[in-house]
Formats: structure tokens, C-alpha cells, sequence
């Protein structure tokens, strides 16, 4: 009876591994939530008391209001939302001072407004992949940090949050 | 066909099945990767929403630098795991900005909300100096 020793020596079986390691990862897969952090940045103006009046000419703001219904006047004039970043990318053309203002009503929808600030972002993106195509002959996706930092050098984002009353 | 013979044995001779020895290796390198990524820290979000989507969102690359502020349906106001008042907003926020001095707050804010809320918001924020934020939305398609 004592001489039925095994003979092998004592080894894990390792077979099962793999298969343990799958459920984890499994798991691991349907618990992981890579929720994406995307959305549109915008600096905020520094407090008012802080803040030095500065005064702007008038010909360079171009006001956009949206009230509570969701219509958009563009210096004056009743715009569509899709037709902002179009208009708004001319206007920076002919004059790259421009400060874009935006002013809302307490009713105005909150979407309204983001695709409003969304119109503008685009009309800059529009200009700021003219300018890497015109001046380093590549798409704005595909610049180099440097040069990303001089286009954002020469068309600055001029989006201006209008002073609440 | 000579030369048709000799390559049919080469063929014959070759080991079929695929080395399943390192197999555990790789999942395990994939189990540690999601092990990782994983955060099961999540907010308890109170408040229900919807957000907005836009065409020209940008990810925001560091996540350490995130503080978030949901805004309800309802109009309700959340930071962290509380319900907040709006008036309390700009001394929480003060205390996060001196944590992490180049604080990015995240607003979830429900596509139908007003923009009155917003506006409030915006202004607390500025009286806590967290000037840089960012309005959470969607990507549209």
C-alpha cells in the first residue's frame, strides 16, 4: 500500500486557467464603464470686480441674441442656428478682430444655446483648418503642437459671454 | 509531379494545432488592463437628465482635473454626491480650486433646462474663480 506513491511530482493543473481568467475579464469588461468626458470648453470671464473695462469698438462685436424662444438675432438680424457658424466665419474673415458676444435670456433653452456656442466653435474650426492647409499644407487634425499653438496664436477663439442684468 | 509529392509531405509533416500555452498570459494582460481602467468609484447621480449634443466636442484629456455640477430636469443641483443650493455653489467650488488650482468643471446640464440656471451657475463659478469649464454633450452624428 505504501509503495502506490505517485510517482510524478505535484503540478497544478493549468488547464482550467485560462478559463478563470476569462470570467474575470469578462467581469472586468461589463463593469468597466469608459464613459467618455466630451463636451465644449469655454473659459469663463474673471469676476467683475476683477475685471478691467475694456472698451471694444462697436464694429468689432458682433452680437448674437437668443431669447426664450430659441430665435437667434445676429447683429440685429433673425438667423437659423445652422446658419450662424457660416456667417460668423465671414465676418471673422473680414475682420479678424471680431469678438463674438453672446447674449441669452433666463427663458432661452439650455440646447439652444449649445448649439449656438457649437455654431461658433465650428466657424473657428472652420477658419483654423483654412489656415493649416494654407500654411502647413496639412489637415488641422494632423498639425504639430507647435504649429497648433500658432493657429491658436492667430485666430483666437473671441467668444464672449454677455454680462447678465 | 515530382515536385507536387515532395511538397504535399512537407505539409503533412507540419504541426496543425496553434500553441495554446501562453494563452492564460494574454487574458491575463487584458484582464489587467480592465482592471485598471476600471473605476467602480462612480457618483451617485440624483438627478435626472438628458444632455445636449453639439458637433464640435472636444474629450477633456485629464480626468483628475474634473469636478462635476448636474443640473436636473427638475432644476435640481447636484456637486459630488449632494444636492447643493445654488448660493452654496461658489464656496465648494472655492475649496475644490484651491485643491486642484487648475480645476475643469464639467457641467451636466439637462438639454431642456433654462438657461437662468445656467447663467446662475456661471456666475457662482466666476465669484470661485473655477473659470474653466466645460458643458457636457454628446457627439452628434
Amino acid at each position: 500500500m505504501l509503495k502506490r506513491k505517485k510517482k510524478e511530482g505535484a503540478t497544478i493543473p493549468l488547464a482550467g486557467m485560462a478559463d478563470i481568467a476569462f470570467l474575470l475579464l469578462i467581469f472586468f469588461l461589463l463593469v468597466t464603464t469608459i464613459d467618455v468626458d466630451t463636451g465644449i470648453g469655454l473659459v469663463l470671464p474673471p469676476p467683475v470686480e476683477d475685471a478691467e473695462e475694456i472698451e471694444v469698438e462697436e464694429e468689432n462685436i458682433a452680437n448674437i441674441l437668443v431669447n426664450a424662444a430659441g430665435e437667434v438675432l445676429l447683429d440685429g438680424d433673425i438667423i437659423s442656428v445652422p446658419q450662424i457658424s457660416g456667417t460668423i466665419a465671414d465676418k471673422i474673415r473680414a475682420n479678424p478682430e471680431l469678438i463674438v458676444s453672446v447674449k441669452t435670456d433666463r427663458r432661452t433653452p439650455y440646447n439652444v444655446y449649445i448649439d449656438t456656442i457649437d455654431q461658433l466653435k465650428m466657424a473657428y474650426n472652420e477658419l483654423r483648418e483654412a489656415y493649416a492647409r494654407q500654411n502647413f499644407g496639412v489637415r488641422l487634425d494632423d498639425v504639430t503642437r507647435e504649429q497648433l499653438e500658432q493657429i491658436r496664436r492667430e485666430i483666437p477663439q473671441r467668444i464672449s459671454l454677455a454680462e447678465p442684468e | 509531379m515530382a515536385k507536387e509529392a515532395k511538397f504535399r509531405k512537407k505539409q503533412a509533416t507540419t504541426r496543425q494545432e496553434i500553441p495554446t500555452a501562453s494563452l492564460p498570459d494574454i487574458i491575463f494582460m487584458l484582464l489587467i488592463f480592465f482592471m485598471l481602467t476600471t473605476v467602480l468609484r462612480e457618483f451617485d447621480v440624483q438627478v435626472e437628465y438628458t444632455l445636449p449634443e453639439a458637433y464640435m466636442i472636444e474629450r477633456i484629456e485629464n480626468k483628475r482635473l474634473i469636478s462635476y455640477i448636474w443640473v436636473g430636469r427638475d432644476g435640481r443641483i447636484q456637486i459630488d454626491d449632494n444636492i447643493v443650493q445654488l448660493h452654496d455653489i461658489s464656496s465648494i467650488m472655492y475649496q475644490k480650486r484651491v485643491e486642484i488650482p487648475n480645476l475643469i468643471v464639467s457641467m451636466r446640464i439637462d438639454r431642456y433646462s433654462e438657461m437662468g440656471v445656467v447663467t446662475d451657475i456661471q456666475q457662482e463659478l466666476r465669484e470661485a474663480d473655477a473659470l474653466r469649464i466645460n458643458y457636457s454633450s454628446l457627439h452628434r452624428l
